[in-house]
C-alpha cells in the first residue's frame, strides 16, 4: 500500500494514499470540525464545515472528500477558515427555524456544539422563517423539517447501513427537503424497516423518537458503529 | 466614585432572563455598590432616562411599543446587550413568523376567538394595546447591539461573567462553555 507524505498545520505526517485529508488529520491528532461526516458511511461534503486551505489551490476544499497527495500542504485553522465556518453555521441557523429552547436535541445537538465552539453568540443574517411541516405519522419516530440542515446523514444511513432506501432528498436549493419513498408520509412507508438508524445518525433535533420533549433526545450511535465495524472487519460470516 | 447607570428592559419575552438576573443572589449586593439601576421592570420609573451606560435588553421586538422604546434606548444608551435568546434570535415569540404575512390576524384569532370560553373578542384599544408587528425581530435587526448574552435564560454565572468584564473596563467576551443557547 502506497503512503503519501504531507503537512497538516505545519506537522509532517504520512497517510495511506486512499485516505482523505480528514482521516489523515484525525490520525495525526488534528481536529477538523465536521457536521455531515459520520464514521462508517461515505462522505458527501454537504455541510462545508471541514473546508481547509491547500497551498496551490485558490479554492477551499472539503477535508472529508479530498484525498491526500504527496507534498500537500494543508491548513485547517486560519482566520479565513474561521470566518467561513462561522458564516456557514450562521446561515444554517438562519435558513430554517432552529428554536433551541423548545428543541428535543437542546444540549445534545451537534449544530449547537459547533456554534459554541466557533464562538457564535448571534446570527448576523436575517432569519428566513420558512414554513415547514412536521411528519409525526410514524409509530416510533418523527421528522421536523424546521430543524433539518440537509446533511443527508439519515439518507446515507438508510441506504448504506440499513439498505432500505426509504429516505431521499427532494427539491432544489432552499426548497430541498428529506422525503420518505416517493414523498409519502413516513408512517405509510412500505420500505421503512423502523430500524431507527436515521434517528441515531441525525446531528440536530430533526429526527426524534416519538414522545421525547425538549432537551430529551440523546443519540446512541453505538449500534451504527457496531454494524459498520463488524461489516468492515468482516466479523460476520455469511 | 460615580455609580454607573444601568438599565434592564423587558420586551417580548417571558421575564425568565430577569428572573435569572435576580438569581445573581449576593452578587446583586456587590452590584448595588457599583451601579445605579435607573430603569427596569423592578424599578419604578416610567420614562427611560438619558445618559445610561449599559442596558440589558430581554425579549424580541414584537410590537410597535417595543420598537419605539428600543429606538429611544439606543439614542440614550452607550452600550446595548442583547440579553437572552429572545433578544438574540427572536426565539419562541418568532414562531408566528412562519405563518406568513397574515400571522398577526391568525394568532389573535386563535388565541382570543377560537379558544375563548367567554366573550370572544380581539383586544383593541388605540394608544393602550400596542399593534403587533407583522414580523417578530431579534433586537439587532432593529438597532445596533454591542454585545450578546445567549441562553434561555442565560445562567446567573454567565450574566455575572459578562457584567464583571464590562464593569471592570474590559471588552466583554464570552467563549466556549459561556455561550449556550436554549
Amino acid at each position: 500500500m502506497a503512503v503519501k507524505t504531507l503537512t497538516i498545520d505545519g506537522k509532517t505526517i504520512s497517510a495511506e494514499e486512499s485516505a482523505t485529508i480528514l482521516q489523515a488529520a484525525e490520525e495525526a491528532g488534528v481536529i477538523i470540525p465536521t457536521l455531515c461526516h459520520l464514521d462508517g458511511i461515505y462522505d458527501v461534503g454537504a455541510c462545508r464545515l471541514c473546508l481547509v486551505e491547500i497551498v496551490g489551490y485558490t479554492k477551499l476544499m472539503s477535508a472529508c472528500t479530498t484525498r491526500v497527495r504527496e507534498g500537500m500542504e494543508v491548513t485547517t485553522n486560519s482566520e479565513r477558515l474561521r470566518n467561513y465556518r462561522r458564516m456557514t453555521l450562521e446561515l444554517l441557523f438562519a435558513e430554517r427555524n432552529h428554536i433551541c429552547a423548545v428543541c428535543v436535541a437542546n444540549g445534545h445537538c451537534e449544530l449547537q456544539a459547533l456554534a459554541y465552539e466557533q464562538g457564535m453568540d448571534h446570527v448576523r443574517y436575517d432569519y428566513c422563517y420558512p414554513k415547514w411541516e412536521v411528519d409525526a405519522s410514524h409509530r416510533l419516530f418523527g421528522m421536523d423539517h424546521n430543524r433539518c440542515i440537509l446533511c443527508t446523514r439519515c439518507v446515507r444511513a438508510c441506504w448504506h447501513i440499513e439498505g432500505a432506501g426509504t429516505k431521499n432528498v427532494s427539491g432544489r436549493g432552499n426548497q430541498s427537503r428529506i422525503i420518505c419513498d416517493l414523498n409519502d408520509n413516513w408512517g405509510v412507508s412500505k420500505t421503512c424497516t423502523s430500524c431507527g438508524k436515521c434517528v441515531m445518525a441525525c446531528p440536530t433535533g430533526a429526527l426524534f423518537h416519538q414522545g421525547s420533549t425538549a432537551a430529551e433526545m440523546q443519540r446512541d450511535r453505538s449500534k451504527l458503529e457496531f454494524i459498520v465495524n463488524a461489516r468492515e472487519k468482516k466479523q460476520w460470516s455469511v | 466614585m460615580e455609580r454607573i447607570k444601568i438599565a434592564t428592559v423587558w420586551l417580548g419575552g417571558c421575564s425568565g432572563c430577569h428572573m435569572s438576573f435576580l438569581d445573581l443572589d449576593e452578587f446583586l449586593i456587590e452590584l448595588a455598590d457599583m451601579v445605579d439601576i435607573v430603569y427596569s421592570p423592578v424599578v419604578d420609573c416610567k420614562e427611560y432616562p438619558e445618559g445610561v451606560a449599559v442596558c440589558l435588553i430581554e425579549g424580541a421586538v414584537c410590537n410597535e411599543d417595543n420598537l419605539e422604546l428600543l429606538h429611544k434606548i439606543r439614542a440614550r444608551t452607550q452600550v446595548l446587550i442583547s440579553f437572552g435568546d429572545c433578544a438574540i434570535t427572536a426565539n419562541v415569540p418568532a414562531m408566528r413568523n412562519p405563518l406568513g404575512p397574515d400571522n398577526v390576524a391568525n394568532v389573535l384569532q386563535c388565541a382570543y376567538i377560537d379558544h375563548a370560553q367567554d366573550n370572544p373578542r380581539v383586544p383593541m384599544s388605540a394608544g393602550i394595546v400596542p399593534t403587533l408587528l407583522t414580523r417578530v425581530m431579534p433586537v439587532h435587526e432593529a438597532v445596533v447591539v454591542e454585545y450578546y448574552l445567549p441562553g434561555c435564560p442565560p445562567s446567573a454565572d454567565h450574566i455575572k461573567a459578562l457584567l464583571t468584564q464590562l464593569l471592570g473596563g474590559s471588552t466583554p467576551h464570552l467563549e466556549g462553555k459561556q455561550i449556550k443557547f436554549g
